[in-house]
């Protein structure tokens, strides 16, 4: 596995961490150490979505700023195999 | 509103076309008990209920099932790109192909198309989130049956992840019960629907979660 499959699948295991806390968080508010995982996860995650984006194509518009080409029109479609 | 992320909410890499279990994949796409009918229930059962952390619940589950919509949608693509006319024909595949050549359409396994009938947005609280856990069992259940027939892992793994969602899905909506419960009056939970009527003595119970 190359580093661009690399860090998608970690930003992919990160972001189940989070949706996974988001519901616990929904029915269980007061859940401090819960509230804890999720700030954790959410800055690890927000940085490896910067980082992936600066260095192979946008996963979301906003990390889509362009120049010469348009970058998220560029990006492969995840149906087709591109999420390893 | 929404945003987009160009990525599987897991990873669907299936390298070996397979047209007759993408037949009863797609059932899971647009089918009785599919992703279709589970988003777009809990998206629109949110509007009437009173309670603001149960409709954030049903909002947060609904987005999550479209991403699990598009999961099976590649699923679907991926075992049926690249087949051959020998392999439509001999996989049962044909009467799929003539109406919708290899594109994904919400079908039931049998061929019945999606309809909203598939599911029901009742306006009161206990009905609707009692309906939610019983579509979590019936999409684990179909998801189960699908298991049986899979051989490929690489079809496998991505189905057994949204085997387990619907597990976690079924526990999230039993506490949404429990905290939509926990504001009526126990002696009756059916005397009262907190979606429409209004209590005659609301000033005494600032909680009972009536449109007052």
């Amino acid at each position: 596995m190359g580093d661009k499959e690399q860090l998608l699948r970690d930003i992919g295991i990160a972001d189940f961490v989070l949706t996974e806390l988001v519901l616990y968080l929904d029915t269980h508010p007061h859940d401090v150490k819960a509230m804890e995982y999720f700030n954790h996860y959410n800055r690890i995650k927000l940085q490896m979505e910067r980082e992936f984006s600066q260095k192979y194509y946008p996963l979301n518009t906003r990390y889509a700023e362009s120049s010469k080409e348009w970058r998220w029109g560029a990006a492969p479609l995840p149906w087709e195999g591109a999420c390893v | 509103m929404w945003s987009y992320e160009k990525r599987l909410e897991f990873p669907v890499n299936i390298k070996e076309p397979n047209a007759m279990l993408a037949q009863a994949i797609i059932s899971q796409y647009g089918g009785p008990d599919g992703e279709m009918g589970a988003s777009m229930r809990y998206l629109s059962q949110r509007y009437s209920i009173p309670y603001k952390e149960v409709a954030g619940l049903l909002t947060d589950i609904g987005t999550e099932e479209l991403a699990h919509l598009e999961m099976v949608a590649s699923i679907v693509h991926q075992l049926t790109r690249n087949l051959s006319m020998e392999e439509i024909e001999k996989s049962g595949f044909a009467n799929y192909y003539v109406d919708h050549t290899i594109g994904v359409w919400p079908q039931a396994a049998g061929g019945v198309p999606f309809n909203a009938c598939e599911f029901q947005v009742k306006g009161d609280p206990i009905t609707d989130l009692m309906e939610d856990m019983a579509a979590e069992q019936k999409a684990r259940a179909t998801y189960d049956n699908i298991l049986r027939l899979v051989k490929d892992p690489d079809v496998c793994e991505p189905i057994k992840f949204l085997r387990m969602r619907e597990v976690v899905h079924f526990q999230r909506f039993g506490e949404a019960l429990r905290m939509v419960q926990d504001r009526l009056d126990s002696r009756n939970f059916y005397a009262f629907n907190p979606a429409f009527d209004k209590c005659e003595d609301c000033n005494d119970k600032p909680d009972c979660g009536c449109k007052n």
